[in-house]
């Protein structure tokens, strides 16, 4: 299956090692994967930030580039979701009604793109690790992703996933409120931080580097030892079981 | 202008004038639990004692002696009644004073009041009162510390929407529900049974 | 016209109000406890409901109705209480609602009225113009005579006492209702303001409510409790004052069948509240003999006005948005410099003000969602507050750094090619931002190390 990457702009800027780990992923499963050059940003930010007109522009853009696109792979929960809740109603004013209408269909976050398009939940990866999985605001009310992320995560070889304790609150990135109201987003980051290093997993995972970034920023700063790292990466991971680990498999 | 004028010319100003039709309002949710008449009673019964009323049932020709099982439990020597609560619901051996008027010092000095009902909720524990000549003006059973209340099976409705329906030629009279005895959890959220309502409730159930 | 929110014109800020409140460690203790109490309660008691979406679907469809033919519902109301004996009145703002209430008090010689606890009041300031008139309102709500006598500031909407905790209320208790000595109990501080307040309910000649409810159909008031307070002040005053906001009327009395279910399972978690008061004008032989009923504005019909945030004034103050709000979870309700705190208060007061004020709720939200998912009657809450903002925006009130930075950004966003050139850019001020730190975001959070490589210079160089 041809399936085409739309990175997501901070991922393509900050975090390039999820590209590269769905890239591997989805090749590893006999897909091919291409990159739309001309692609940049699904418009979130402005968005949600109250500059409307400009997330129209930035959403016209998204569509040019990927009008012809038959599958279209995001590893953001958070931009899969500005698509589908607000897309259709940006599209009135952009006159793209039809448009988005044709494509929405066709976008798939990361991990409903390998459990419900390809079918798949063991993806061939290895990563011997205590995990905790943080389910971001939109994975979890948007796209009500469900369990989808945990059954890929548990087919990987020598993970040990373990419960993240009140995993439906929000973290507190909400994109600039992290900034025009860093305290109170502090203030909820502890309360993650706090949920995270109780379940004494060494990684925190999710499917949204947004969330990542703020929640590892806290974690690193505190110095827990605990490292975030994006769903994809594990999936793409190969790691060497230890005997004693191949032995629990 | 007037405010009225005024409200209503602001609120045609914002929502138009050309409304079309009006909107719809699909109700396909439950109005019925599908129970059987003594599941129902029952469930009304789980609510009740939840709230911490205490429940008797009886059938009709035993509710006077009921009534002073239930002021004998209480250590009561007599209520007040509502003018036209039937006579022989009433015991022999307690003194029962007439509503006719009383005021509201008479009222907060009683021991009690018994009343009838017009309906119940199973589901909810509710019984509702709207006020008839067997259940009295809404002072009576608000004031005294304890509301001894009969409730007929027959009134017993199953869920909020079809007990809401029943009041069909009540729904301009006072109307008053009761879950259980006042509560609050105002302070420290620590739940505290017993504020200004009347602290005791207890309810005779009566078979058809 | 001045259309007054309590005293939300002249709060502060939601981030300067928050910096304090976060330092207050006993206050989100308090607040911590709360809602997580009554947000376990509620579901509980909403999962026990196989049909919740369809009760909140027809909930939402009856408000649509309310808002599209507000006008006729309002006059069918009036025409019917007023059938009934009530008498109805009509105010366009804060202050000419006030004015009539003090009207009707002072029209009987009555210096003093009992009060059960209503949103609307607050909003009004009620309280204040009353005493300036030498009138005496007492509250009568448990919650509500805890910030009276304290002379405090609601904090939730449901429960406003939430931030003090016992051992504050005792004393309070003891000073202001002259006891020498007093349980340390909840039991016993409510057995106090039973006493304290019995005397009130039998003498008061005026009672005062709002409305959780006001039926269109019949002319009817619905008064939604739990102490029994309500109670007393609809039932024993010789004369009665209902002030209502407009946007409280339900079509038809059945309608109340819907709310009554969605209400008390969202608002405190229970099947059924303890008490409902439903009456009509007024019935000789029972209750008050003069019932006036004032339907106030206050910026609500210009809250209407706007189709995309029109639904905000569907809501029937649950307040379960505020107890499952992560945001409110940390600063309690008074950050929001409103009576109407959290994520309802959020949208509801900017609006009411006309966007005048209070500028800084709509970005009170990590737009998280989960105030959309337990609204009883689907307020899309994250969506009114990204409406808000845009509005906030095209009125030009954010600033024109922040303006410039987004048009940039968008204009970067447009082109591939000048979002490449700009990705280069952060590369080069990743050492000046690592040593520096971003501000609001670094006093927290280390950032991330910015990659010698984006990802579409990786796709060139290795896929290409």
């Amino acid at each position: 299956m041809l399936i085409s990457l739309f990175v997501a702009c901070y991922n393509d800027t900050l975090f390039p090692e999820t590209g590269k780990a769905v890239v591997t992923v989805l090749e590893r499963l006999g897909h091919t994967v291409e990159f739309r050059e001309a692609q940049t940003c699904c418009g979130q930010m402005h968005y949600n930030t109250g500059y409307r007109p400009e997330a129209i522009a930035v959403m016209k853009h998204f569509v040019e580039t990927f009008r012809d696109a038959e599958t279209i792979c995001v590893p953001s929960s958070s931009c899969v979701s500005m698509m589908r809740e607000h897309y259709p109603k940006m599209a009135k004013d952009a006159g793209l009604e039809l448009e988005i209408e044709a494509l929405l269909p066709r976008i798939y976050e990361f991990s409903e793109l390998l459990v419900d398009k390809l079918g798949i939940t063991d993806v061939g990866a290895s990563y011997p690790h205590t995990v905790t999985m943080h389910t971001s605001c939109h994975s979890l009310r948007s796209l009500h992703i469900g369990d989808r992320p945990e059954r890929l995560l548990n087919s990987v070889q020598g993970l040990n996933l373990v419960q993240l304790p009140a995993a439906d609150q929000c973290c507190g990135f909400g994109g600039t409120f992290a900034i025009k109201n860093a305290e109170v987003s502090t203030a909820m980051l502890q309360e993650k931080i706090n949920a995270i290093t109780s379940t004494g997993a060494s990684i925190c995972t999710a499917g949204d580097n947004s969330c990542l970034m703020h929640i590892g920023g806290g974690l690193s700063r505190q110095d827990t030892g605990v490292k975030c790292i994006h769903l994809a990466e594990i999936l793409a991971a190969r790691e060497p079981l230890t005997n004693q680990e191949v032995a629990v498999q | 202008m007037s405010a009225k004028t005024d409200i209503l010319k602001s609120i045609r100003q914002s929502v138009g004038e050309d409304r079309g039709a009006e909107l719809p309002v699909n109700r396909d949710y439950c109005t019925s639990l599908g129970l059987d008449p003594e599941a129902k009673i029952h469930l009304f019964i789980d609510r009740l004692v939840d709230y911490n009323a205490t429940v008797y049932r009886t059938d009709h020709a035993g509710i006077a002696a009921t009534v002073a099982e239930a002021l004998g439990v209480r250590g009561k020597r007599g209520l007040v009644i509502p003018s036209g609560l039937p006579s022989e619901w009433l015991p022999n051996g307690f003194h029962f004073t007439v509503d006719r008027d009383l005021d509201y010092d008479t009222l907060d000095a009683a021991e009690g009041a018994l009343t009838s009902s017009t309906s119940a909720i199973a589901f909810t524990g509710s019984i509702i009162l709207t006020h008839s000549p067997a259940e009295g003006r809404r002072a009576i059973s608000l004031i005294p510390d304890y509301h001894l209340c009969v409730v007929f099976e027959s009134q017993i409705r199953e869920t909020v929407p079809e007990a809401i329906r029943g009041l069909k030629d009540r729904r301009t009279s006072p109307i008053t529900t009761i879950a259980g005895p006042s509560a609050t959890a105002d302070i420290e959220m620590m739940r505290v049974k017993g504020v200004h309502g009347p602290r005791t409730l207890d309810v005779i159930i009566v078979a058809a | 016209m001045s259309i007054r929110v309590g005293e939300a014109a002249e709060a502060p800020d939601f981030r300067q109000a928050a910096h304090a409140l976060l330092a207050n460690k006993q206050v989100r203790a308090n607040v911590r406890r709360a809602t997580e109490t009554i947000r376990n309660k509620r579901a509980n008691v909403v999962g026990e409901m196989p049909d919740w979406e369809q009760l909140r679907d027809s909930g939402r469809a009856i408000k649509r109705r309310v808002m599209r033919n507000l006008d006729n519902y309002l006059e069918q109301f009036e025409a019917a209480c007023t059938m009934a004996g009530g008498q109805v009145h009509w105010a366009r703002d804060a202050d000419e609602g006030n004015r009539i209430v003090t009207q009707i008090i002072q029209s009987h010689g009555q210096k003093e009225i009992i009060k059960v606890k209503t949103m609307t009041s607050d909003e009004t300031q009620l309280n204040p113009h009353l005493e300036a008139n030498g009138i005496t309102p007492w509250e009568t709500d448990l919650a509500d005579l805890i910030i009276q006598l304290g002379h405090d500031k609601p904090s939730h909407i449901v429960v406003p006492a939430l931030h003090k905790n016992k051992a504050e209320i005792r004393a309070l208790f003891m000073e202001k209702m002259g006891l020498s000595d007093l349980g340390t109990r909840p039991e016993d501080l409510t057995a106090a303001a039973r006493t304290y307040l019995r005397e009130r309910f039998l003498r008061v000649k005026v009672g005062y409510s709002g409305a959780n409810f006001a039926v269109a159909e019949t002319g009817s008031v619905c008064v939604v409790e739990s102490e029994g307070n309500g109670r007393m002040c609809v039932t024993l005053p010789e004369v009665m004052i209902t002030m209502v906001g407009i946007e409280k009327i339900v079509p038809s009395f059945d309608d109340l069948e819907v709310f009554l279910q969605l209400l008390p399972r969202s608002a405190t978690g229970e099947r059924m509240n303890p008490y409902n008061s439903i009456w009509t004008g007024v019935t000789p032989g029972d209750g008050p003999k003069e019932f006036h009923v004032i339907l106030l504005d206050n910026g609500r019909t210009k809250v209407l006005a706007d189709e995309e945030s029109r639904e905000t004034l569907h809501c029937i103050r649950c307040a379960a948005c505020l107890n499952i709000c992560p945001v409110y979870r940390q600063t309690g309700g008074h950050a929001y410099g409103s009576i109407y705190s959290g994520p309802i208060g959020a949208i509801l007061t900017p609006q009411l003000q006309s966007m005048e004020h209070s500028q800084s709720l709509p970005y009170a939200s990590s737009l998280c969602g989960a105030c959309y998912d337990v609204c009883p009657v689907k307020i899309n809450i994250p969506e009114i507050l990204i409406h808000l903002r845009s509005r906030i925006v095209e009125n030009g009130d954010r600033g024109a750094a922040e303006r410039i930075g987004m048009r940039m950004a968008a204009y970067t966003m447009s082109d591939s090619g000048r979002f490449s050139g700009a990705q280069k850019l952060v590369k080069i001020g990743a050492k000046p931002l690592e040593s520096l730190g971003l501000p609001g975001w670094s006093a927290s959070r280390d950032l991330p190390a910015i990659p010698k490589e984006s990802f579409r210079d990786w796709w060139k160089k290795n896929k290409q």
